[in-house]
């Protein structure tokens, strides 16, 4: 317990006092999202928000329903009900191009590249840059992957080479450089350290920063709550589809959202959802 | 003892390294794929050997001269089968696509386009090959809407369009062979007068030679605009001159065969040219289907290399799910590739009509075989997402090799089926184990 109470103080500064700016629309407000597969509710009833410069933490065990979820806004899988309003206006999304549209990233969990490309290919894939007389401009877009690269991951070298020949925390880089290439506005990250070594973990959390005070919207998404407590502003937790409850981080311990992901209970420090334990 | 093992252990792999390290060096710094230099040997064994079985009749300026012409009606359609095959699709239909199409423009062309455009009209070579264009276009845009965009798998539709186009090919005619009216589309399938001859042969290899020079130049410069790491200047000279070397020769060889004296006496007869007493040499050149392959070569490899559409189908092919989430509209790609793949074979039916002088019911019956074959002895991955244009035009060089070789041996045609065969599994087989050991 006293450890717990120690990380916390030590980590406060890190947060300082919530300032972030909840008085104007959400950047992302999803209400009410429900789908399910085959009868069962991979997604019942959840609603979360996300305002400008602001990092959420989605978590909850395998199987809770904060990928689907994500899925849903990233324009990955459609929703049987349920809206989403981006900047307070209705949100059409129906495939990734339209969430694209709406500035919204996504780096999965799969790292969804193009193996048998190479890194600038990826970078650029689907928005290319394109030279005068309407072919691709490799040249270019290599020298902006460069650039992009040298800003994440300075010891990266190997542009020439298919992705698939690279490591774990090198494709990670990779996807990262993509999404922050094209301006994100809403930027969804699933298990975003999951397959990164110390170095390249802390190089995320640094870059999670800028992206911050560039006023980009984040959501993490983790089954490991000590991946994303300290990069959060807020904690939402869900289980069995449902949310449990959410909260900002400096107001719960870990050893609380760890009940909320485990047994599904609700501390005082948050606001209880639909799938809090009845008490 | 145990100072000595621990040695030679040492400096065992050390030693295996740096020899292997110099030829692997060597073919970093020239940029030479390892699969092409495998495919070029494997081509170099082929003629040799086939030289030397034959008693010396393989490798002549007659039979490269035909076998290039011979190349080019698969090696047309092999080019749009990577693209298909890169994108984790088949299409069996080619053979099919390719009769139906011949026999439409055939038709076309005796029927309607010669009485409307007049005998002599130079205008019908190219309206018969519009006609076929779109036949092609259509065809292919059909079966590739149904994969899609109706998610049948493309194996199940084009095998049925196997069956579907044969027969299309034999209603449009009631089964008859339907002979050419036009001399100017003739010319597309090469012989004596859809060559070029050997001054127009030279001006074409020295263009060749232009562009590769400029080409190569216009790469290193584009690099050297974004300090990129450049080919050190002995590589560079080195693969431009075998390539310029390669151009040269060729154009010896297709220059070095010459008219047959009766087919010169009568070309001096049309062209009021005297013949000199120790008889007339007259250059075949380059067959002009020959010069139709190259140039859709060139035309398929700049899509698949610097155009968007050419990234995006790589893209599909290395990963279906997350081109679909960078936004690209993989459907449409799909459809697109079997369109071109359609007016691709209307290109190799123009080439083989021609040729032939008359559309037959059997056209391109088994070509879609030997598409694949070509594709995949060059190097494209059924598994999708790699390949290239330039080695499938190499495997159809191959494929084409074997089978006029065994003609030029006399072998039956069983048995020369049982060889391609054969080799086809082979050489897929040795490419999956270069596949695992670069992996």
């Amino acid at each position: 317990m006293s450890t717990t109470m120690e990380q916390i103080t030590d980590h406060g500064p890190a947060h300082h006092h919530d300032t972030i700016d909840r008085s104007g629309p959400a950047l992302v407000q999803m209400e009410d999202i429900s789908i399910a597969f085959g009868g069962i509710h991979a997604v019942d009833g959840a609603s979360i928000d996300l305002y400008p410069g602001e990092v959420v933490a989605l978590l909850g065990h395998n199987g809770a329903g904060k990928s689907t979820l994500i899925k849903i806004l990233s324009g990955a899988y459609k929703r049987d009900s349920g809206e989403i309003y981006v900047r307070g206006d209705k949100a059409t999304i129906a495939n990734p191009r339209d969430a694209k549209a709406y500035g919204i990233e996504t780096i999965y969990q799969t790292l969804a590249l193009a193996d048998n490309v190479d890194a600038a290919a990826n970078l650029f894939l689907g928005r290319e840059i394109m030279t005068a007389w309407g072919t691709l401009d490799d040249a270019a877009m290599e020298a902006e992957a460069r650039k992009v690269m040298g800003r994440l991951n300075p010891n990266f070298r190997r542009f020439k080479e298919p992705v698939k020949a690279l490591s774990g925390g090198q494709r990670q880089s990779v996807a990262i450089a993509r999404a922050i290439l094209f301006n994100a506005k809403i930027l969804i990250m699933d298990e975003p350290t999951a397959a990164l070594g110390p170095q390249e973990t802390a190089q995320v959390a640094d870059l999670i920063k800028e992206l911050k005070k560039e006023d980009i919207g984040i959501f993490l998404i983790s089954h490991d709550i000590h991946d994303v407590f300290d990069l959060s502003d807020r904690v939402v937790v869900m289980k069995n589809g449902q949310v449990v409850g959410s909260a900002r981080t400096e107001d719960v311990t870990k050893d609380e959202v760890l009940g909320m992901i485990i047994l599904g209970k609700c501390p005082p420090g948050a606001t209880p959802g639909p799938g809090a334990m009845k008490e | 003892m145990s100072e000595a093992t621990s040695d030679t252990a040492l400096t065992r792999p050390a030693a295996g390294n740096a020899t292997r390290g110099g030829f692997k060096g060597f073919l970093r710094a020239t940029e030479i794929d390892t699969r092409m230099l495998g495919m070029i040997g494997a081509l170099l064994v082929i003629w040799v050997g086939f030289h030397i079985l034959s008693g010396g009749t393989f490798l002549t300026p007659r039979n490269l001269w035909n076998l290039s012409v011979q190349t080019a009606s698969v090696g047309v359609m092999a080019t749009g089968m990577v693209l298909v095959i890169v994108t984790r699709n088949i299409d069996l239909s080619v053979g099919s696509i390719l009769g139906v199409t011949g026999m439409i423009m055939a038709v076309a062309q005796t029927q309607y386009l010669t009485p409307m455009l007049g005998y002599d009209s130079g205008l019908v070579w190219i309206a018969t090959l519009i006609v076929g264009l779109i036949c092609g276009l259509l065809i292919g845009g059909l079966q590739g809407f149904i994969i899609a965009y109706l998610g049948v798998p493309a194996f199940i539709v084009t095998l049925g369009g196997l069956l579907v186009w044969r027969g299309g090919a034999w209603w449009v005619a009631s089964g008859r062979t339907i002979p050419l009216t036009d001399d100017n589309f003739k010319l597309l399938g090469g012989g004596s007068d859809g060559s070029i001859g050997a001054t127009w042969s030279w001006i074409f290899a020295a263009a060749a030679i232009v562009f590769i020079v400029l080409a190569a130049v216009a790469a290193r410069r584009r690099r050297k605009r974004f300090n990129f790491t450049i080919k050190p200047i002995w590589a560079e000279i080195l693969t431009l001159g075998l390539s310029l070397i390669a151009v040269v020769a060729a154009t010896m060889i297709v220059n070095a065969y010459m008219l047959p004296a009766p087919l010169a006496r009568r070309y001096a007869e049309a062209h009021n040219l005297t013949v000199p007493p120790g008889g007339l040499e007259i250059s075949f050149g380059y067959a002009i289907p020959v010069l139709l392959f190259i140039g859709v070569g060139i035309v398929m490899a700049f899509i698949a290399r610097r155009t968007r559409f050419g990234r995006y189908v790589f893209a599909i092919g290395g990963n279906p799910e997350a081109a679909e989430l960078a936004g690209i509209n993989t459907k449409r790609v799909t459809m697109m590739v079997f369109m071109l793949m359609g007016m691709l074979a209307a290109i190799a039916a123009a080439i083989s009509t021609a040729r032939l002088s008359s559309a037959t019911n059997a056209q391109g019956t088994l070509d879609e075989l030997y598409t694949i074959a070509a594709a995949v002895i060059g190097g494209t991955s059924l598994a999708g997402g790699a390949g290239t244009i330039f080695g499938a035009m190499l495997g159809a060089l191959v494929m084409q090799s074997l089978q006029s070789g065994m003609v030029l041996l006399g072998m039956d045609t069983p048995l020369q089926n049982i060889v391609v065969g054969a080799v086809l599994v082979v050489a897929v087989w040795l490419d999956t184990i270069y596949r695992r050991r670069s992996a």
